[in-house]
């Protein structure tokens, strides 16, 4: 059966109303990967304007009230319109039934509503920019924010919405995940997206309604002026920092637990080997998602918290880091004695466990109280957290689109350009973001407009670096365009990998994901079996035609389309 | 080491920061030991292991459990090291010893304003003396402020309505850069400060010579350099210019005119909200309201001669 002819998710129904009001999981996924893009261009394009403001001391194109709201409103975008929502919105909403051998996800209506509570929230934020400034970054504390007018209360309105949408989204995750596995999909099968993407889901329940309580409290104090923030009315502006990060530190995790998901897929794919320590990489995604609400006042070693609350906060902090380490050695020994294909996706993998690591390292030199005492809120914290956020969940993000493009789309990229944007970005990024740290720990504060002369030839790296880094991902953001015109059409396994979302459904999967409900009756990782019951695709070709599935198919049922 | 640091650190310049750099550099470089580790295994893998016919599939290989337990147990007997001696540090940092020389400290956007215990104040310049320990007791006046010296390796949020405290001795005489790393306004990167490092006798020279009777317009144009003033009001346009504005006529952003008269220039300084230039907004901190008599009209006549 020819692709062309067969219907499938993008076609059956061509109309604006089918995507607006749409239900398939699918087309929500790839919704929130156009809302998610384009807060990620705004939110780039501001990065390199703030860089090349640094590129000098003293003004070099705008003005520091300018500089100030630039900073925060980049902050705000990636944090919370980017980030958050990337990986498990886009590409969780779209893969997570298809792994799990689901027609949808358990509340479909509700997943629409999801994304429209989004843009709300998206929307809402930005408002903020209207009724007045936004500046002091993304972590708002008090009196500060209070003082500069109504845009906090705008700004955690629109947070608080848009975590809804996440709570909603996670709800709905783990009710597919518990009620919705295909025959045979028992929990020791699940791909390790699927287990990073539960445990995402389960901070996102757990964590999002602190801001909702923190949005009640700064508007009782704005309206009623009941002093619970605000010195001047006889609150505790530390207090403040504990509501934000007993929220904000459990949303790191919701942005780097789903990018340790799909490192653990791209590696093993791209090894053909089974992912070394399958269930310590699956639990460990859980219990971080626990301890991560226990280590909050790490922030806040500086605040003025006790001593004894410092000390608590830095030895659970260890907590995490053992098993976050204990994954990346596990993702390394994979690669031991596999079958190693350097397509771009796995590149970005090779590149995430350099950036990563990095990331994580200097995490641990943070979390140790003696020294954090003088990186604190300086250029190392931002090395710091860019590394993880950006050589980390950006990075798994790109790995991630690169790899199920061809499903996403029906179209293969160009893997030459692919290859060659993969390593600028590697590039880009350390000249970027290496500096920072040494910059940072010889004393150079963030959120500085201005910055002493000693300081100018770091800046003038990282800002060189920015360029190259801005390139590569317009580079991507080109290719992947010109795929969608142009590209080579994708054979339905493309890699050879093993999950349901390959092995089960066509090129472009159909509106509701299976003919027939698979049945699974091996690990997702288990290539020797799968040797032994089908051939693999080779990598890229489709002459192969249909896969031959290694797993008996049940009949099809005639379902009925939905309106 | 020496006048710029050792690398990645600044210069140490006090009793603590060896101790800090001993533990910086311990965890830099146990970290990029097993970094390097890592990658290099990552690289060496990639390259032995690469697939050489599209159609192979390797075994399983089922690692040692001997393996599991090794990357468990050494990360953690090594984190704990590094937890224990950055916990002694920490409370190094955090004890001032109890002879310690105690200056009060008051930050407010966007000037530093540190009070000796004879009632001398400087602004923007904190006098200290070598070799002995120096306990600073510090509050905001507005909104959140943090004290940080590198040179020092010290740190520590400065918040309103709450006395917070940091402590240090300096090993060598000089000057070191304060910065503030909370962010606090337009102006935040502009919120420095100068520790100037002195001998004994220096010190007790320089605090007893302090708040003689200067002309106004010279204690004046001291308070407005200390205060940073310029920042608002000459280099920026935050604030009006103040060029000429004595007897001018401003235009009010309510719409009246007035003279800037002596008693104008007072009010604006010690309540800049009462009467707001046409075009300007209330940017200006409130806090000027404790200056002295004396040194209100010192600023007023030093505004005069601009």
């Amino acid at each position: 059966m020819a692709q062309d002819e067969t219907i499938n998710y993008l076609n059956h129904d061509r109309s604006l109303k089918s995507w607006l009001l749409t239900k398939d999981h699918k087309r929500i996924g790839l919704m929130y990967l156009g809302a998610v893009s384009l807060a990620f261009l705004a939110g780039g394009i501001l990065a390199l304007l703030i860089r090349l403001e640094l590129l000098t001391p003293g003004e070099t194109i705008m003005g520091p009230d300018a500089y100030n709201q630039s900073f925060t409103i980049h902050a705000v975008l990636m944090v919370f319109v980017v980030l958050i929502p990337a990986i498990p919105a886009a590409l969780g909403n779209f893969f997570l039934p298809l792994q799990l051998g689901a027609r949808d996800v358990a509340f479909p209506r509700l997943n629409l509503f999801s994304f429209y509570l989004y843009l709300t929230g998206a929307v809402i934020v930005l408002s903020a920019l209207i009724v007045g400034r936004i500046d002091g970054g993304w972590t708002f504390y008090a009196p500060y924010s209070e003082r500069v007018g109504d845009s906090i209360l705008f700004v955690t309105t629109g947070v608080f919405v848009m975590g809804f949408s996440s709570i909603l989204t996670g709800l709905n995750f783990i009710v597919t995940v518990h009620k919705m596995r295909t025959p045979g999909l028992t929990w020791n099968r699940l791909p390790l997206f699927v287990w990073s993407i539960y445990s995402t889901a389960i901070v996102q329940v757990l964590a999002t309604p602190v801001i909702g309580i923190t949005m009640v409290l700064l508007f009782l104090e704005r309206f009623l002026s009941i002093g619970i923030f605000d010195p001047a009315l006889g609150g505790d502006p530390v207090l403040f920092q504990h509501f934000f990060w007993f929220y904000s530190h459990p949303a790191v995790y919701i942005m780097i637990l789903p990018a340790f998901g799909i490192i653990s897929e791209l590696i093993g794919t791209f090894s053909r080997h089974r992912v070394s320590g399958y269930t310590f990489v699956a639990l460990s995604s859980v219990a971080i998602a626990f301890l991560g609400f226990l280590v909050w006042g790490h922030h806040m070693f500086v605040s003025g918290q006790s001593a004894v609350s410092s000390v608590v906060f830095s030895l659970l902090t260890y907590l995490i880091g053992i098993p976050t380490g204990v994954k990346v050695l596990n993702w390394v020994t994979t690669m031991y004695r596999g079958s190693i294909s350097f397509k771009t996706p796995m590149i970005y993998a090779l590149i995430f466990l350099f950036t990563f690591s990095i990331g994580g390292f200097s995490g641990v030199m943070v979390g140790v109280l003696g020294i954090d005492i003088h990186l604190h809120d300086t250029y190392f914290i931002v090395a710091h957290f860019h590394y993880v956020m950006m050589g980390g969940t950006v990075i798994a993000m790109l790995g991630g689109i690169h790899y199920w493009w061809p499903k996403m789309t029906g179209r293969m990229y160009n893997e030459t350009l692919g290859k060659i944007a993969a390593i600028l970005v590697f590039i880009g990024f350390n000249l970027t973001f290496f500096p920072q740290f040494i910059m940072g720990s010889r004393g150079m504060p963030r959120r500085y407009y201005d910055y002493l002369p000693e300081f100018q030839f770091m800046h003038e790296l990282s800002t060189y670096g920015s360029w190259i880094l801005g390139a590569a991902l317009f580079m991507i953001l080109g290719y992947m365009m010109a795929s969608l015109i142009n590209g080579k059409k994708a054979p339905s396994n493309p890699w050879g990998a093993l999950t349901l979302e390959w092995t089960h459904a066509a090129a472009l999967p159909h509106p509701h994901n299976f003919l027939a409900t698979p049945i699974v009756v091996r690990g997702p990782y288990d290539y020797h079996l799968a040797r032994e019951m089908f051939e693999l695709v080779p990598s890229g070709d489709g002459q192969h035609g249909e896969v031959i599935p290694g797993v008996e198919a049940s009949e099809p049922d005639g379902r009925p389309e939905e309106a | 080491m020496g006048e710029n640091g050792s690398g990645w650190l600044p210069e140490a310049m006090s009793t603590v920061a060896a101790e800090v750099d001993a533990l910086f550099y311990f965890t830099l470089y146990t970290s990029t030991i097993i970094f390097v580790a890592v990658i290099g295994a990552m690289i060496y893998f990639g390259i032995r292991f690469r697939r050489r016919d599209e159609s192979e599939v390797p075994t399983p290989v089922h690692e040692p459990k001997w393996l599991e337990m090794t990357w468990i147990v050494v990360p953690t007997i090594l984190v704990m090291i590094v937890f224990t001696w950055g916990f002694k540090v920490f409370v190094k940092l955090h004890t001032a010893p109890p002879d310690s020389y105690e200056i009060t400290v008051r930050a407010a956007q966007w000037y530093w304003e540190f009070e000796y215990d004879n009632g001398v104040t400087s602004a923007n310049e904190l006098y200290v003396p070598v070799g002995k320990a120096i306990k600073l007791n510090m509050s905001a006046s507005d909104v959140l402020h943090s004290f940080f010296v590198p040179a020092f390796r010290i740190k520590m949020d400065v918040i309103p309505n709450r006395v917070t405290s940091v402590w240090f001795e300096a090993t060598d005489v000089g000057t070191y850069q304060v910065f503030c790393t909370e962010y606090c306004g337009t102006s935040h990167a502009a919120m420095l400060a100068t520790v100037h490092v002195v001998t004994d006798s220096e010190f007790r020279q320089w605090l007893a010579t302090q708040n003689q009777d200067l002309p106004p317009a010279e204690l004046g144009a001291q308070l407005f350099n200390q205060y940073t003033c310029n920042v608002c009001h000459v280099d920026t346009a935050v604030g009006p210019g103040l060029t000429g504005i004595f007897g001018s006529e401003r235009k009010l952003s309510d719409g009246t005119t007035v003279i800037a008269d002596e008693d104008y220039l007072l009010e604006s300084i010690v309540d800049p909200g009462a009467k707001l230039v046409e075009g300007y907004g209330l940017q200006m901190p409130a806090t000027f309201g404790s200056l002295t008599q004396k040194q209100l009209d010192g600023l007023i006549a030093y505004i005069k001669t601009l």
